[in-house]
């Protein structure tokens, strides 16, 4: 067994790739049975320190078709210099350039330890990357300041040739000129008036029809740097007086009444930095950065009135279809978001503030573009800010964390069709021979756009088995699969990176132990979760909860061992052991369950979750629980209610949440002040070590945690509470009889009763 | 409606024929068909003349004969009383004597008056007598130059006042037998001499009683008469030698001869103004007497409010209203009042400081009339011991409030009728109270808000740098309170071409911002904080941006303009800041950016004199009418200050600063160098104006008459309430009168205009004016109170409003017709019976030909398509606000002689008649109306006076391409340019000086304001006119 994690942990680490099936059943039929489907989930741009990228560009097959891009597993006829595209066997002849080669001479590409490479393409502009930030005003004085401060800092993070732009809003819209000397000056517009692309680049003064007429040919190549120029400068120019003009900014002026939300723009303000950036510079990588500290009240894209006494959408109101503005806005948004995905652009938001904010609304912004999201309390909060500077971190290599303008071209072998893809990323609308007509997520096209990502960016492709049943594969068969993704790589170069993996086929009557044992249950939890929420997307949340249920159910059926009718007898191979558990986390979790959560906050999470790495979904399904004991080490323990023990700090990481949980014990000791006695020292060690490890998550992960610490008994202890497992409730406490870990107050079920009902329901014949 | 003004006189003119226009005049005026009409009366008149001709010896000479007597009493009585105080009739009298003995009388008509006394002297005892009427019992009564006394008595004289018209026929006076022979005869060889003797001016005083006399007669016939050298028959004739050339008669005597002598035989204009000013002029002019004529707005007195508004706030045409509305018909004298609410007090009259008494009632607000809601004023009786009072206007009986009660004296005054200003003045301000503001809330004070076309061509021509170095100095005067320290008016800025900029301006802003909006399809406001400003507070910021401003566009090339977003910026901006105010915008193009408003060049010259003509004055768009109204519903008044280079469409643009009660100034093709010095002026006069905002006034009568119509820089929503967005010193608003019952004779005709605004500090106020004015049943008295001046004010204003919707020549017809009717009517009804052929003014109405002849010749109602359509839309505007002291001079200018300057005095030299034939080779003229000064220089112009003025040697050296005089040390340039300061002083638009010499090229522009003569572009002279109207009388009285 070790065999296949060790290769399934390899080919992470080399490919960015994870699939869920590692042995695929050989045809279509077989492939349904499995019911996880063929999915992979893919890194486009996992950091490969030890990855040089090649400086030249790939070599394509010629069909034009196929155009696959040659690879290990291409065969190479040297003599001849031709080679054979393993996806559409077609023969091609190799470039001049590689007149040299042999079998002790071999590219790159060749090289089966370039499974995945990189290369850099040298041809064309390069276009500066461009930070388009785009600033709510009506924030408190105090989350104003903060704010602009953390805009300010920014400045001296971006790379100095970069292009920034600044857009306010409020009431009203203003976008920044930054060129002028002396004076400040800015173009006005009306918060509440939907303009067209066309009209806000009139109105900018971006589109000179006449011109042209009367000045000088030479003029006209210069014409398109400097009419951008105006909005976006490079940062090394603008970069004292952007400061001050930043540091001027003042709060919205106009006056908000008692019981009234100040008038915010954001849906225009938004409209307007899309139809700019629409307009100057189409197709070069550009965040747009949406800074926002409350939900949008006028104009298109509006989610809640200006009355504080009617309060913006819950999901009960959703749910009765009480949510006058939803809809309409979130048209609105879409519609932006996918102009900017067309453009290639991205949209960050960031929003603070202590109620919702619309990011229901306008959550598809990030979701289509690649941006991110970010939701905090506060601007004056170390989530926002360290968030923010986060986003500017650098690699190895000194460049961004951060790509551009990318596109996923997946090519596969003849068996394999595409089903779709789910992620931040849009659908390019290329049918091919290898696309399915069975769509999974994004589906439909063989190619997706994914106008920002970095290099955790994380996308759940979906494959289907075509081929017939009757029409088996050779033995030893491989099939094969190639991701091309080509973007625009932070420090401005377009890149190219391919990934060609492939695996064995099987046949699953026959093999189905190798099938089985080939089975990466993560991947195919978080693939299967991503599903479910892309699912919930659209659908009543109890339906997509009865649909993971049915399929868990009939993976067990498939994969169980067991006798008919009796549950006790049923058992999981240690491939599938753990996946029933994280279904039922993800049951629980706030990406299917609304409960407790703002529509705001399920937006936040499901965004996350459609983008995070396998790891990183992983904690979000089933929140990780390490124990600080003076009996040993910190180990994990179960997300359990059982795990909750008066002697123990906890330590739970939730991926959006931090929470160090202090043992009713613990917190007395604590409070008797032992920590600071000298003789207990070890006491203190034991209290200081779960901050250290908070410290270490909290400073590699983005978006930052919030950072919970409390204890026994503590208000916020309901952030662990709602996790564990509830073994123990106010219902079985005194069945069990036992005291030790804490009682949960709730009706779920637990765990226990959750696997007794799946097995129940695995071994009978009825489903 | 102001088509309907005019259209609509036909419905009122039933119970009130006074209006405008005889009722037959009325159906051209709205309707085309009728035209014909008039103007085939007009025709016959020729051929009537012919028969006149024939007829002759009947007109002209007859009547003054024997009415002379009767009618000098009854005349003299009633005519000169009126005009003079006590002293006055004399000289009168002596002047209407003076035509005997012109002959031998040297040229001056200042000489006149002195010759008059002497002429007293050899006069007839009798004559005084009859002309003051005081041996006379009666008839001296009646006249009552105090006036007001009884009005009864008033009645019996008219008839014979009426014979004031004889006055000219004073002349007659010594020929009276001749007259029965031939009427003419004798009066006329003497003018034949006289003419010929010299230029002009002298003779014709000499013959015609020249300007003393109050009511003239016009022998229509005897100048021709004169030329013909046979008497009568020239006096048929003569009248139409300019109009109708059919007189074959006239034409055969020396023509010449002719002109000269028609000139100097008809009313002149300088000598009623000299006669005035000499009898009247610097006196005090209490304002304690119902019905009293004030005197003309030409001359300087002290007026004193004793009762009745100072007549610098409201003039009539007529001090004597018709009882009854058959009479107003049958006379068709326009009752009318010309008001001008906020008008400058000058300083020797002023008791508060530069404003009226202010009254404050604390919380209860203005003590106000139950019923008709008329203000507290002298015109409310107290009755019962001062517990109630009686109104004036609607006759109810109100409870005197408990705070306000009094006791009454033993004449039954309130004993504090002498402390409380709205008991015995009749002007005053009330403080107002909240029911009085808008929404309930106390006013924010005003705002100034200054928009700057920065388009191509201001830039280039550096009016931009020019406006903003202005405004750094002219911010320092913004109009304050007396007591203010600092002015409460704030700033604001906004840049344009087809964008809109808009400025933060806040005070602790090391930099001003700018913002831009586009959006110029739906103008808003981008900011509120910081964009009306403190001046002094943010005077730093301020000199700032106005320094950066003409750099920052210097590199624009953008052509294209908007016009109406810009106001509407304007008027959002106040609206948001909850503030009235004043939009200062400096455009220069025709708006063609797309936007709103956007304009387009049609400026057809096809369509003039056309019925389609009245488009060009239309604007063209409705954009601008709502955009008006909107301004005034916000309390936001445009002040447009235009540089056109060519068309820019002014009927439109013009439109909302006419309606918002806003200035128009327009500087055609402007130059820097020629033109700045007029345009700063104009920009700073405009800033320091008193000006009054977001006001609404109402003009409350007393019954049995009541307000129709308004004319002037107002929007009306109703019949009554006259909104205004703001109104400041120099603008009018004209007011008609219409009958709604009968008028009494005891009570008179009592008017009251309040005008609630708000100050430039923000407080609101009323301003009260009460005026009352008397009433008779007799042509006669109607007759005798009129006011040329207010009445050429009247028919200009409505003239000029008609345009919109009438084709000018029905206008014009009107005007002639009415003007023909109102003579002939006085012709039939108070002047003794004469011969059809003579023509008699009533002494009130004397220039009103030449008056009448000028307004038809302005540009405005002359339909040629030489003339600017810009140009006439501009003049058209500027007459709708005019006061009577304004278009008085515009429609007649002054013309004064220079060469003859006194350098010792300190008078102004008597002016001259508008005609060429005044100006000399030798000598060098002033010409101003209140747009333009000219300096005529006459080729041989004496060398020391150009040497003194210019500081050149010779004529030739002049340089004409000034508008500035040098600053010469001479006592000449001092005099000089003292003189043209006086004029200017008291003009609310800076008049811009032109240098032209004798007999090049831009003589042409100059000789178009000498307006007794016949017009560059047409138009009848003087002469010519007055035939034309004789005609027209003739063909009435038939």
């Amino acid at each position: 067994m070790a065999t296949y994690l060790e290769f399934i942990q390899q080919n992470e680490e080399q490919d960015g790739v994870r699939f869920s099936w590692n042995v695929w059943p050989s045809s279509r039929l077989e492939a349904t049975r499995m019911v996880v489907p063929l999915a992979c989930l893919l890194t486009p741009l996992k950091e490969r320190p030890d990855l040089p990228p090649v400086q030249y560009e790939p070599v394509l097959c010629s069909r034009p078709t196929c155009k696959a891009v040659l690879n290990p597993l291409c065969q190479v006829d040297y003599r001849t210099k031709l080679w054979a595209c393993n996806f559409c066997f077609q023969r091609n002849q190799f470039p001049p350039a590689y007149g040299g080669i042999s079998e002790v001479n071999q590219p790159a590409e060749l090289m089966p330890q370039f499974s995945t490479i990189e290369y850099m393409i040298q041809r064309g502009a390069q276009s500066p990357l461009i930070f388009l930030y785009v600033v709510d005003t009506c924030l408190e004085e105090d989350d104003l300041q903060a704010l602009k401060e953390s805009l300010q800092m920014s400045l001296s993070l971006l790379p100095p040739d970069a292009l920034v732009g600044l857009i306010t809003f409020g009431r009203m819209v203003q976008v920044h000129e930054l060129s002028c000397e002396g004076i400040s000056k800015s173009y006005v517009f009306r918060g509440t008036k939907d303009l067209t692309a066309k009209q806000i680049q009139d109105m900018l003064g971006l589109t000179k029809p006449a011109m042209p007429m009367q000045q000088a040919r030479p003029a006209q190549p210069q014409e398109h740097p400097f009419v951008s120029s105006r909005f976006l400068q490079p940062v090394h120019k603008i970069d004292m007086n952007l400061t001050d003009l930043l540091g001027e900014l003042q709060r919205d002026p106009w006056p908000v009444t008692q019981g009234k939300r100040p008038l915010r723009s954001t849906g225009v303000a938004l409209s307007i930095a899309v139809g700019l950036l629409e307009g100057t510079f189409p197709n070069t990588g550009a965040r747009i950065m949406l800074f926002t500290g409350g939900p949008p009240t006028q104009g298109p894209g509006m989610v809640v009135g200006d009355e504080l006494k009617i309060p913006i959408r819950s999901w009960h109101d959703i749910e009765k279809d009480n949510a006058r503005f939803m809809k309409k806005a979130t048209k609105h948004y879409e519609m932006l978001a996918s102009r900017t995905a067309a453009n290639g652009h991205c949209i960050d938001i960031y929003a603070c503030a202590l109620d919702q904010t619309g990011l229901l609304e306008m959550k598809c912004c990030a979701n289509l573009t690649g941006g991110y999201m970010v939701m905090g309390d506060s601007f004056n909060t170390s989530l926002f800010k360290q968030t923010f500077q986060r986003i500017f971190t650098k690699d190895f290599n000194g460049d961004f964390r951060m790509a551009f303008g990318a596109t996923l071209d997946v090519k596969t072998s003849r068996e394999l069709k595409i089903a779709g893809a789910i992620g931040p990323c849009v659908s390019l609308n290329v049918k091919g021979p290898c696309v399915s007509e069975n769509e999974l997520g994004v589906g439909g096209t063989s190619q997706w756009k994914i106008c920002g990502l970095d290099p955790t960016s994380t996308l759940g492709i979906y494959f289907e088995v075509v081929n017939q049943h009757n029409a088996p594969i050779p033995q030893g068969g491989r099939g094969a699969i190639q991701f091309v993704t080509h973007y625009q790589h932070s420090s401005t170069q377009r890149r190219i990176r391919v990934t060609t993996i492939a695996r064995n086929w099987a046949d699953a009557q026959t093999q189905l132990r190798h099938i089985e044992a080939a089975f990466d249950q993560e991947a195919a939890a978080v693939l299967m979760a991503r599903l479910g929420v892309f699912r919930a997307e659209s659908e009543e949340g109890p339906d997509v909860l009865r649909w993971l249920d049915r399929q868990l159910i009939r993976l067990c059926q498939k994969f169980g061992q067991y006798n008919k009718e009796d549950s006790a007898s049923f058992r999981l191979s240690d491939s599938f052991s753990l996946y029933p558990q994280f279904m039922f986390h993800l049951r629980r979790s706030p990406f299917l369950q609304v409960f407790n959560n703002s529509p705001d906050e399920s937006s936040y999470y499901r965004h996350h979750f459609a983008r995070q790495d396998l790891t990183q979904s992983l904690i979000m399904i089933q929140p990780i629980l390490y124990s600080y004991s003076f009996h040993g080490p910190p180990e994990p323990v179960l997300l359990d209610s059982s795990s909750i023990l008066a002697d123990r700090i906890l330590l739970m990481d939730t991926f959006f949440q931090i929470v160090i949980y202090l043992g009713e014990t613990i917190a007395q000791w604590r409070k008797a002040g032992y920590q600071d006695m000298p003789e207990y020292e070890n006491f203190k060690h034991l209290l200081q070590a779960p901050l250290d490890d908070a410290q270490e998550i909290l400073q590699a992960r983005f978006p930052m945690p919030r950072y919970i610490n409390t204890e026994h008994g503590g208000s916020q202890a309901r952030f662990l509470l709602s996790k564990v497992n509830p073994s123990q409730t106010h219902n079985n406490l005194y069945a069990w009889g036992q005291e030790t870990g804490a009682p949960i107050l709730t009706d779920d079920v637990s765990l226990q009763v959750f696997m007794d009902h799946l097995k129940k329901l695995a071994v009978s014949s009825a489903c | 409606m102001s088509q309907q003004g005019y259209v609509a006189t036909p419905p009122y003119s039933q119970p009130q024929p006074g209006i405008g226009l005889s009722p037959p005049h009325y159906g051209h005026y709205g309707d085309p068909s009728h035209t014909a009409s008039p103007t085939g009366m007009m025709k016959p008149a020729g051929p009537l003349g012919a028969t006149a001709t024939g007829a002759m010896l009947p007109p002209g000479p007859p009547p003054p004969g024997p009415h002379q007597f009767g009618q000098n009493g009854a005349h003299a009585a009633g005519h000169p009383p009126q005009r003079f105080s006590g002293p006055p009739p004399v000289n009168n009298v002596a002047s209407s004597y003076a035509p005997y003995q012109p002959s031998a009388q040297s040229s001056c008509p200042n000489s006149m008056s002195t010759s008059s006394v002497t002429q007293l002297g050899s006069q007839l005892s009798a004559m005084q007598i009859n002309s003051y009427g005081k041996s006379s019992g009666v008839a001296p009564a009646s006249q009552g130059p105090p006036g007001p006394l009884s009005v009864t008595s008033f009645q019996t004289p008219p008839r014979p006042p009426q014979p004031s018209i004889l006055q000219p026929g004073s002349q007659v006076l010594p020929p009276p037998p001749t007259k029965l022979n031939g009427p003419g005869a004798s009066p006329l060889p003497p003018a034949m001499y006289r003419p010929d003797g010299l230029a002009g001016p002298p003779p014709p005083n000499a013959q015609y009683q020249p300007p003393p006399l109050s009511g003239q007669t016009l022998g229509a016939g005897y100048p021709p008469q004169q030329a013909n050298s046979g008497p009568q028959m020239a006096g048929a004739q003569l009248s139409y030698p300019g109009g109708f050339p059919g007189s074959p008669a006239q034409m055969a005597g020396p023509p010449q001869p002719q002109k000269k002598l028609d000139l100097d035989s008809i009313p002149s204009p300088i000598q009623v103004i000299e006669n005035d000013r000499a009898s009247r002029g610097g006196q005090v002019y209490a304002t304690n007497t119902r019905g009293q004529i004030p005197p003309l707005v030409t001359t300087d007195c002290i007026i004193q409010d004793q009762g009745n508004a100072s007549p610098r706030f409201i003039r009539c045409t007529t001090y004597c209203f018709p009882c009854t509305s058959d009479m107003a018909k049958q006379a068709q004298i326009p009752l009318a009042a010309v008001i001008k609410p906020f008008a400058t007090i000058p300083s020797n009259e002023v008791r508060m400081i530069y404003s009226l008494y202010l009254v404050n009632h604390g919380e209860s607000g203005p003590v106000r009339c139950n019923r008709c809601k008329a203000y507290m004023c002298p015109f409310m009786q107290f009755i019962e011991g001062g517990r109630r009072y009686q109104c004036g206007f609607c006759n109810c009986v109100n409870d005197v409030p408990p705070f306000y009660f009094q006791h009454l004296d033993h004449i039954g005054r309130r004993l504090d009728h002498y402390e409380k200003p709205e008991l015995s003045l009749g002007s005053y301000e009330y403080v107002a109270t909240l029911d009085y503001c808008r929404k309930n809330k106390l006013p924010n004070p005003p705002a100034f808000i200054f928009m700057i076309d920065v388009s191509y061509s201001n830039i280039k021509n550096g009016l931009v740098k020019l406006i903003c170095e202005e405004l750094k100095t002219v911010l320092e005067k913004l109009p304050k309170e007396e007591q203010e320290e600092t002015s409460a008016i704030r700033v604001g800025f906004i840049t344009y071409n087809k964008v809109l900029h808009f400025f933060n301006v806040k005070s602790n802003l090391a930099q001003p911002q700018m913002m831009v909006v586009t959006d110029v399809g739906e103008v808003f406001v981008p900011l509120l904080d910081g964009f009306l400003v403190n001046y002094q507070e943010s005077q730093s910021v301020i000199h700032n941006l106005l320094d950066q401003i003409p750099d920052m566009f210097a590199d624009s090339n953008e052509n294209e303009t908007v016009f109406a977003p810009v106001i509407q910026a304007g008027m959002e901006a106040l609206k948001a800041a909850d503030c009235p105010g004043k939009l200062f915008i400096f455009h220069s193009s025709l708006p063609t950016a797309e936007a709103p408003g956007k304009l387009k060049n049609r400026d057809d010259k096809k369509l003039v004199n056309t019925d389609k003509e009245k488009i060009l004055f239309q604007p063209q768009t409705n954009v601008y009418d709502s955009l008006a109204k909107d301004c005034v519903a916000h309390g936001c008044s445009v002040t447009l200050f235009l540089f056109p280079s060519q068309y820019v469409d002014v009927a439109s643009l013009g439109l909302v600063p006419q309606l918002t009660g806003g200035t128009l100034y327009k500087y055609s093709n402007f130059q820097m160098h020629l033109d700045s010095q007029q345009f700063l002026n104009d920009l700073r006069n405009d800033i320091e104006k008193k000006i009054g905002f977001d006001a609404i006034m109402r003009v409350r009568t007393s019954t049995g008459f009541r307000a129709t119509d308004f004319f002037g820089g107002i929007l009306m929503n109703n019949t009554t309430d006259v909104e205004m967005a703001a109104i400041d010193c120099d603008k009018a608003v004209t007011v008609e009168f219409k009958h709604d019952d009968k008028l009494s004779e005891d009570s008179g005709a009592l008017i009251q205009c309040a005008v609630l605004y708000t100050t430039i500090s923000g407080q609101r106020r009323l301003r009260i004016h009460n005026l009352g004015l008397n009433c008779s049943s007799q042509l006669g008295d109607l007759y005798k109170s009129c006011e040329t001046d207010a009445l050429i004010n009247f028919f200009a204003k409505s003239a000029f409003k008609a345009v919109l919707h009438q084709p000018l020549k029905v206008i014009r017809e009107i005007l002639v017709n009415q003007t023909a009717h109102m003579l002939a009517c006085y012709r039939k009804n108070c002047a003794s019976p004469s011969a059809a052929s003579q023509l008699i003014l009533p002494d009130s109405m004397k220039v009103l030909p030449v008056y009448m002849n000028c307004l038809l010749k302005n540009c405005v109602l002359l339909s040629r398509p030489e003339i600017s359509t810009d140009e006439r839309a501009f003049q058209r505007q500027l007459v709708m606000t005019m006061g009577v002291a304004d278009s008085q001079l515009f429609f007649y200018p002054q013309l004064l002689p220079i060469h003859t300057l006194d350098v010792k005095s300190t008078t102004l030299p008597a002016a001259v008649r508008c005609s060429e034939s005044r100006l000399s080779e030798g000598g060098i003229f002033l010409l101003a109306n209140g747009l333009h000064m000219f300096l005529w220089l006459g080729v041989s112009s004496p060398p020391e006076l150009i040497q003194g003025i210019f500081n050149v040697p010779s004529f030739a050296h002049i340089n004409t391409d000034m508008t500035l005089l040098p600053e010469v040390g001479n006592p000449y340039s001092q005099q000089l340019r003292m003189i043209m300061g006086i004029i200017q002083q008291k003009r609310p638009y800076s008049m811009k000086l032109t240098i032209v010499k004798q007999r090049e090229q831009p003589e042409m522009v100059f000789r178009q304001f000498l307006v007794e003569d016949k017009g560059l572009y047409g138009g009848p002279s003087y002469v010519d006119f007055i035939c034309c109207v004789y005609k027209e009388i003739c063909q009435l009285l038939n």
